[in-house]
């Protein structure tokens, strides 16, 4: 099937609705949430219509559909990312707690004396990098902040890529686990996560790949990449909010503490101790958001019909035609790379004298919704020499329209606020 | 069209022109507020003064990063404070406050509000009511501090 963005289009109710009185909807906002398809939302309301009971302990045929759907969409899940088999594919609830999870396991293996690979102190070493996510940075702040270990990161260049040229002082012997984003989510930046999980693993440290940017826009392989740990989220895929996940090496899953303890995570409890589930029950406590994973099934199903090759395709046009528009407007600085080359589709820009927050305000104003602020990467943006910036993001239902209204909002805005565009 | 409602020409005005702007001394007491959302940021300084109706808003003085609006705020704010009675500075912060929070429905009183009464279509714009208060209640903040020093004991 050829892609047909058209065709794509006509998937997502929620293209066709104005805004801010009859202005048809740009929607330049996936980075931060992507919209759903029908078929993603009848799988849901199926789910509720006709399957609805809790997992893995209701005795009646309901349970049992309940079950195959929720453990159904696992399987999806672990064939959509190259895991092994579905007991590596956590469910959370979204990539900050898919983090948490890992980053409290590993202080509870502290904690407990448990020696081995996720236990850490003062001399230990975690190692992000400057253009993370806060929730890539702070679960490892407040871990070390436990733990007495310290944590590192790489810089970034002026042109918004990791700065590896410390790379050999930075991951040694003293690196316990290196935690680094697949894609950012501000500059687009693809980091060479192969090679750095490759120089950690040398090293003896874990590698846990924050994956929510690139998960929705290309094929993305866990043995490929090197990965021990990935965690990326089902609403930045098509997929509901509220269902996340964490995938992890089988055999690391297995020595890892869990992080929630409560219902269905157990095999035994006695007043005073319990033991655990075998994964990834062990990291599931409580009831789940059962008909999110069931919709996040659907959206793997979904964006696998479309094909993935073709999405990402369709991405990459989609941002060498918004970099070449954004280029061409005087004053505006794009941040991060300027060539349609190992980056994805989030544009961020400053636009010389409007304020990100007037410039998304205009933008709204005609039905383009963008993002504006440092979208949770507050030290990229110092680091970058920026206060906030505005934040462009395409995905599958884009299309060039939507990318030259983008660019006639933003000439509008330099008008609006007097701005004389200088530059070429 | 409706950008002009929320961007008034005072507010662009303010934008463009700020009044009182830069940190001056001495002062007797300087916050610094951020809003968490997209880091605008704004230092602010107060100094208080004595007068027979009590304390008087002798100064305010800031250092502000942020939008059209946030900026226009701090402005607008200083003008309408400095040489006020703390306590008219306060009743008018609450009447402002009250505004933004009236969802485009409020009916600001310009003998109180003066040029803050432009802000009034920003209530309609959930995302930008604290770009507008993030100097008031930074304003707010320090001269609390700077009230707390001048009580005896």
């Amino acid at each position: 099937m050829t892609f047909d963005v058209t065709r794509v289009r006509k998937d997502f109710p929620i293209l066709e609705r104005t805004v801010r009185g009859g202005q048809p909807l740009a929607y330049l906002d996936s980075a931060n949430t992507s919209q759903k398809p029908r078929q993603v939302l009848d799988a849901m309301a199926e789910f509720f219509e006709r399957h609805n009971a809790n997992i893995h302990r209701a005795t009646h045929e309901l349970g049992e559909e309940a079950t195959e759907a929720y453990e159904g969409a696992r399987i999806k899940v672990a064939g959509f990312i190259g895991a092994s088999d579905e007991t590596e594919v956590v469910f959370t609830k979204n990539v900050s707690e898919a983090i948490n999870l890992v980053a409290y396991a590993m202080g509870n293996a502290t904690a407990t004396g448990q020696r081995g690979r996720f236990s850490l102190g003062p001399g230990d070493e975690i190692v992000i990098t400057e253009m993370e996510h806060h929730s890539n940075i702070v679960p490892w702040q407040l871990l070390c902040q436990r733990t007495g270990a310290t944590l590192r990161w790489f810089g970034v260049t002026p042109d918004g890529r990791l700065d590896l040229s410390r790379i050999g002082e930075l991951i040694g012997e003293r690196t316990k686990m290196v935690a680094l984003a697949h894609q950012s989510n501000v500059l687009g930046t693809i980091n060479p996560v192969r090679m750095i999980a490759d120089r950690a693993h040398a090293a003896g440290a874990l590698v846990l790949v924050d994956a929510a940017q690139s998960v929705p826009q290309m094929p993305v392989d866990v043995a490929e990449l090197g990965a021990d740990f990935l965690g990326f989220t089902g609403h930045k895929m098509c997929g509901p909010t509220g269902i996340g996940v964490l995938w992890g090496r089988r055999d690391l899953l297995a020595e890892m503490p869990p992080f929630l303890g409560g219902g269905e995570m157990i095999e035994t409890v006695f007043i005073d101790s319990s033991t655990f589930a075998p994964p990834p029950h062990k990291f599931e406590a409580g009831t789940m958001p059962i008909a999110q994973a069931v919709g996040l099934g659907a959206a793997v199903d979904y964006l696998t019909e479309v094909g993935r090759d073709a999405v990402a395709a369709h991405d990459r046009d989609l941002t060498a035609h918004a970099l070449e528009a954004l280029t061409s407007i005087g004053g505006l600085r794009i941040l991060g790379p300027a060539e349609p080359v190992d980056r994805g589709a989030a544009i961020s820009f400053e636009l010389g004298g409007v304020h990100p927050h007037d410039v998304a305000q205009v933008l709204d104003e005609r039905g383009v919704a963008v993002r504006a602020g440092h979208h949770c990467a507050w030290p990229l943006h110092r680091a970058m020499g920026v206060q906030a910036s505005t934040r462009a993001s395409f995905y599958l239902y884009n299309t060039h329209d939507e990318v030259d209204a983008l660019a006639a909002g933003l000439r509008e805005a330099q008008r609006f606020f007097g701005v004389t565009p200088g530059g070429a | 069209m409706r950008l002009e409602s929320l961007y008034q020409e005072i507010i662009l005005d303010h934008y463009r022109h700020p009044h009182h702007k830069g940190l001056r001394e001495p002062f007797d007491a300087e916050v610094r507020h951020v809003n968490p959302v997209c880091g605008d940021e704004v230092t602010l300084r107060v100094v208080l003064k004595d007068s027979d109706a009590g304390p008087v808003v002798a100064d305010v003085s800031y250092d502000a990063l942020g939008c059209s609006i946030s900026q226009a705020a701090t402005s607008v704010l200083a003008d309408l404070v400095i040489g006020r009675p703390v306590s008219e500075g306060m009743r008018i912060s609450d009447e402002f406050l009250a505004l933004m929070q009236s969802k485009g429905e409020g009916e600001p009183d310009e003998e109180v509000l003066g040029d803050a009464v432009a802000f009034a279509g920003v209530s309609k714009y959930p995302a930008r009511i604290k770009c507008a208060l993030l100097a008031w209640m930074a304003w707010k903040d320090a001269t609390t501090q700077a009230m707390g020093d001048r009580e005896p004991g």
